[in-house]
């Protein structure tokens, strides 16, 4: 069997006017296939971002393996060649899927994941049995239900992508109607009843957009990956933005893309799957969001974790040359040892950042170490200090916090709190007339 | 092709069996642990790891396979958590994700090997499980049968040899960290089973039935049973049952039917294991629908009989010259005269407990009474019922008029310990709140 | 399920009206989980105007009261009643404060957005939250010192930020009558104080508050009125007469096992 090397790839490149044509939509059928993934992405990136939200993702992996029988159950009744019925098929035993995972979850002891596999399992089964008697009748061509398994969007034909292009239509206007609903049982259920919302009516709203655009892109994806769809944009459209309108723009256009692209990529193949050409390009749009999106990306987290305890140490060495000065005079220069004992910082960490501070002309440091204020580090130590103590003073007074715990709070506070806030707290202190010291200024040994 | 040849059929249900066991095994934890979509995920991500042991080895041997499937195994449990850990993606759908990242990627890389091994995208997912039999029936043993038997021995070891920690790992992993069992390896030892058992299983039966025989099985087991001893062999037998049946089914069914065709015997196996499941569902001895609403039925007609019973005792309590005897419409419109009431009464007078005495006056109807045995239950009922409204009124300071409801409602279910107990609260109460006696404690 | 546990008919003669001119009035009302009664027999009648503060113990059914009193788990028996019509009448009338653990902060809002869906009420369906909801919305922000976060992202606001949140939406309900479930619990002590100057200026507006409230110490400061909980009311009225050393051992002390035993009882009931 394993007869050929791997070296013959019979995989064929295509050449660089096949590239550019197929990007440029310049072939008619390519255009009618890239057009319908687009549009479908943009559907179930859409409609994916409430799933997502509402945690009701995988849901829709049960639902899209449950559309099986009911395309095997019309191929038997009308054959393969009346689209609309097997789509209709497919959302009958979708539904009944998704039906079921709820009644097993709710009238039974099982777990929703457990009620999501065993839907999955048992509903594709039925449908593999029922596909492999069809197999062995001698009606039509068996292989033609492949493509609604693994997806084959080469072979879409206009009136496919116009059944996309309604979908998505009926999509976007379904969720722009209904996006304050959607959002209010997306975020708390709970509100959302006692407000008066029927929770069950516009679940069922949400679960019947989802089974639309799975059943319209069962064609194009496949039924194994079709949930990718609606998962993974709406996943990666989420480390972009803070906000429920951005996010399903974004994810709906994280949808087009994975669709314009994967659609592309296996025109110029074709012998890739489409489904997972595009669901691959999903993937890397994922990666991409989650490695270097600016919001919530991990790169960005990282960069601004590493700035925000550069910016605290740097406060924490302006404010201990500040409370030197305070104890021995204006202008004095610190000795090296005595700056090293004011806090828990080692040898090495502490000349980085007299050097930092030094490149800032915050401080001055002496050959031999020893360092002092400028005046425009004065200026901002003395700030750093004066907030330090509010707060300090503040939390003294209004949360009856024992004091040896206050320094350490302060510390993280300080440097995150806004003008506005210490003005209140001024306000909040203004019978104290004065910045009040330290109350364990004593405490340190020098 | 429709009779038993034992080399084929034998073969074939032998096969189904093992990879049925061998999947229903950490299937169990899986399901205890409220992990199944791992389960899915992984049967689904191991396709690249086989597909690259494929490319990378050129051939089917079992050990690239297992490396490959070890790889993938551990790959999605890793990636998985990453994502949502580092992503902040909620781990169902992180889980998502990942699989379906690799799914495709597997997908890609099998279409690329097809040229080189006959592997298609097709069996991958319901296997072939066919051609076994095929191979079986000229004499040779297929490679299956002894991939799965090393398999499932290997499973039963390791369910066998780490039950304890596998246990207390699915119930509190928090717990088993402290310990001193590190819950982690653990998990990523389970995944790793997982992902082998998939591979042993893809080639015969294809990843759905993978899915179906993690899952169903143990679920179905879950549902008859609450102990874990009892289950995981409970579980073993069900899948082994789909296993057997699947196969009968598939060679004698269209001879059954009357028809040419026969289904796919993996697919077949997942649907028989959801119709075993939905029979337990139905009919399992506690957590059944059945015997639920049987033990409910049940329940509101003891309620109604002992209402009856109370009522008939204040009546005799009230009425000692007996000037107004309770008829048979009387005591049924005071429980709401319906189906269940008439059924309750007549289930009284069956145990004795009530009895018909002849009408006082002539020509009026015939009365009922309580019996000796009916007075010894009616008096234990209103004396928890009247215990229990003294003991709100002690300690709840409610009105006279918001004592009788609550008690009503409670006294079916106050135990003769609590009974003391009460009365100890109580410190030997005689009279309930509106002064009427309290029975004494009827000691059998 | 729960219907073993009401399926007696109930004797109409002792239903007493429910008062139109109560804000809340609860009326024998039992809830239960699986079975097991939480709540038993509770009747109360809130006094208009004034703060109360439902305390008890935990699993005592503080929050379990609140949410049956609002239609969100269903009850076994009883009725609730504000302003002598069911609360599917009133919706209008009752703002809602959830426990702030019980949603996920890191959906995708600001805080702006979680005020305006106080609003929603208030809009048919379909219909976006125009300007002068978000203007309500925006003002209900200030009112709780939050005006300047409303733009930002929840999950970046503190425990007490989040809470002053949840306030907000409430507020922006505009409602006569409002539940609070654990306000207090986890702020800071400046959100406590802001939160307290909130209660009593809603009390200033005529409004009703009820608040669930786990702080002992802090309850004769502020409330005026009390409900003591422990699966039943143990007892109810003005702090200062009814929040006494006497009531408290009533409601925390281990005297009530019997009640604990026969919750079990009941809900073993369906089993045996």
């Amino acid at each position: 069997m394993a007869n050929g090397s791997i070296t013959d790839n019979t995989l064929e490149w295509p050449s660089w006017t096949e590239i550019t044509d197929a990007l440029t939509l310049s072939d008619y059928n390519t255009m009618i296939v890239v057009l319908g993934t687009t549009l479908l992405g943009i559907a179930a990136g859409v409609v994916g971002t409430f799933a997502y939200l509402r945690k009701r993702a995988m849901v829709g992996d049960a639902l899209s393996h449950a559309t099986l029988p009911g395309i095997a159950i019309m191929f038997m009744l009308v054959g393969d060649k009346h689209l609309p019925a097997l789509l209709f098929g497919a959302a009958v035993t979708g539904i009944l899927g998704v039906l079921s995972v709820i009644g097993l979850r709710s009238f039974s002891r099982i777990k929703e994941d457990a009620a999501i596999g065993i839907v999955l399992s048992v509903f594709f089964g039925a449908g593999m049995v029922l596909v492999s008697l069809v197999q062995q009748m001698n009606t039509g061509s068996p292989s033609g239900l492949d493509r609604f398994i693994y997806g084959k969007a080469a072979g879409m034909i206009k009136q496919d992508a116009m059944f996309i292009g309604i979908t998505a239509t009926i999509v976007l206007l379904g969720v722009i109607l209904f996006f304050k609903e959607l959002r209010i049982i997306c975020f708390d259920q709970q509100f959302a009843a006692a407000q008066g919302w029927p929770v069950v009516l516009i679940d069922l709203v949400m679960m019947g957009l989802v089974v639309l655009t799975t059943v319209v892109g069962l064609q194009a994806v496949g039924l194994i990956l079709v949930v990718a769809l609606l998962i993974i944009p709406a996943a990666a459209a989420r480390f972009w933005t803070d906000e429920l309108r951005g996010m399903t723009i974004i994810a709906g256009m994280l949808g087009a893309l994975s669709g314009y692209f994967g659609s592309t990529f296996s025109a110029l193949l074709p012998r890739l799957p489409t489904g997972a050409v595009i669901v691959l390009c999903a993937g890397f749009f994922f990666f991409l969001s989650m490695f270097f999106a600016p919001r919530r990306g991990i790169f960005a987290n990282l960069i601004r974790r590493y700035s925000l305890s550069r910016k605290i140490a740097h406060q924490n060495l302006l404010r201990s040359l500040a409370e030197i000065e305070e104890r021995f005079g204006e202008g004095i220069r610190a000795p090296f040892d005595t700056l090293l004992a004011y806090r828990s910082w080692s040898v090495t960490e502490l000349r980085r950042l007299l050097k930092l501070a030094s490149r800032r002309h915050e401080v001055t440091v002496d050959t031999d170490y020893k360092s002092g204020l400028t005046r425009s580090g004065r200026t901002e130590a003395v700030r750093i200090l004066r907030n330090h103590r509010l707060w300090e003073m503040y939390l003294i007074k209004h949360a009856a916090i024992a004091p040896s715990h206050v320094d350490r709070d302060a510390d993280q506070i300080e440097h995150i709190l806004s003008p506005e806030i210490v003005d209140e707290l001024e306000r909040a202190l203004a019978h104290e007339r004065q910045i009040p010291p330290s109350p364990h200024l004593q405490e340190p040994a020098v | 092709m429709n009779e038993w040849n034992w080399a084929g059929d034998g073969t074939v249900m032998l096969v189904g069996l093992l990879s049925a066991c061998a999947c229903a095994l950490p299937g169990n934890y899986l399901v205890l642990r409220k992990m199944s979509l791992m389960g899915d995920a992984i049967s689904h991500a191991v396709l690249p790891g086989l597909a690259v042991a494929f490319l990378v080895s050129h051939s089917r041997e079992a050990v690239p396979m297992f490396i490959g499937a070890v790889a993938a195994g551990g790959l999605t449990a890793l990636l998985t958590q990453a994502v949502h850990r580092f992503g902040k993606v909620e781990e169902g759908a992180a889980m998502g994700v990942i699989f379906s990242i690799l799914f495709a990627a597997g997908l890609i890389l099998i279409r690329q090997a097809t040229d080189h091994v006959d592997l298609d995208p097709g069996c991958v997912l319901y296997g072939n499980i066919e051609n076994i039999a095929l191979v079986a029936r000229i004499g040779e043993t297929p490679a299956a049968v002894i991939n799965l038997a090393i398999v499932f021995v290997l499973n039963v070891l390791f369910v066998a040899l780490f039950y304890k920690e596998l246990k207390i790992c699915a119930f509190d992993p928090a717990l088993a960290t402290t310990l001193g069992i590190n819950a982690n390896v653990m998990h990523y030892a389970l995944m790793i089973i997982v992902a082998v058992t998939t591979v042993a299983s893809f080639e015969a039966v294809g990843s759905i039935l993978v899915i179906a025989m993690l899952i169903v099985p143990p679920v179905t087991a879950h549902l008859l049973t609450d102990r874990l001893w009892v289950m995981i062999p409970l579980s073993l037998l069900i899948a082994a049952a789909t296993a057997v049946l699947g196969r009968v089914l598939v060679v004698f069914g269209p001879v059954w039917a009357g028809v040419e065709v026969s289904a796919n015997t993996a697919a077949l196996m997942a649907v028989l294991a959801g119709l075993f499941l939905f029979v337990a569902l139905f009919f399992a001895p506690e957590h059944g629908l059945i015997s639920r609403s049987y033990h409910r039925l049940a329940l509101s007609l003891q309620i109604i009989r002992e209402d009856i019973l109370g009522l008939l005792y204040r009546w005799q309590e009230l009425d000692v010259r007996r000037t107004r005897p309770a008829h048979r419409d009387d005591v049924l419109t005071a429980v709401g005269n319906t189906l269940i009431s008439r059924w309750a009464l007549r289930s009284l007078l069956r145990r004795r407990q009530v009895q018909i005495e002849p009408p006082t006056k002539p020509g009026d109807e015939p009365q009922f009474r309580l019996s000796e045995k009916g007075l010894s239950a009616a008096s234990r009922l209103v004396r928890a019922h009247r215990l229990w409204e003294a003991y709100l009124e002690k300690h709840f300071n409610l009105p006279l008029d918001h004592l009788h409801m609550p008690a009503e409602r409670v006294e079916h279910y106050i135990t003769p310990q609590m009974r003391d107990d009460l009365e100890a609260d109580l410190v030997e109460p005689s009279r309930d709140p509106h002064g009427r006696e309290i029975p004494e404690e009827d000691r059998p | 399920m729960e219907s073993s546990i009401s399926s007696k008919p109930i004797d109409k003669t002792r239903v007493t009206d429910h008062d139109a001119d109560t804000p809340v009035s609860i009326h024998d009302m039992t809830v239960a989980y699986h079975r097991k009664p939480v709540l038993w027999d509770i009747d109360y009648a809130a006094p208009e105007g004034r703060l109360i503060g439902i305390i008890g113990p935990n699993g005592a059914g503080k929050s379990t009261l609140i949410k049956a009193c609002l239609d969100l788990v269903p009850k076994a028996s009883g009725s609730v009643c504000f302003y002598g019509q069911p609360y599917k009448k009133q919706r209008h009338l009752v703002g809602y404060v959830p426990q702030r653990e019980s949603i996920d902060w890191d959906f995708p809002a600001s805080a702006l957005d979680v005020v305006t869906m106080g609003r929603y009420g208030h809009l048919p369906w379909c219909v976006p939250p125009g300007r002068k909801h978000k203007e309500i919305a925006m003002r209900a922000l200030s009112q709780v010192g939050m005006a300047d976060y409303a733009k930002r992202q929840i999950n970046k606001l503190s425990g007490g930020q989040q809470q002053r949140v949840f306030l907000a939406r409430a507020l922006a309900q505009d409602a006569q009558i409002y539940f609070m479930d654990e306000p207090f619990a986890g702020v800071d002590a400046a959100t406590e104080a802001a939160i307290v100057a909130l209660l009593n200026e809603l009390k200033a507006k005529g409004k009703t508050v009820l608040v669930v409230h786990h702080d002992l110490q802090t309850v004769p400061a502020y409330f005026d009125d009390v409900v003591l909980l422990n699966m039943r009311v143990v007892a109810c009225g003005p702090t200062s007469k009814i929040f006494t050393e006497e009531n408290l051992q009533k409601t925390y002390g281990g005297r009530l096992t019997l009640l604990v035993e026969a919750a079990e009882a009941v809900a073993r009931g369906g089993q045996r």
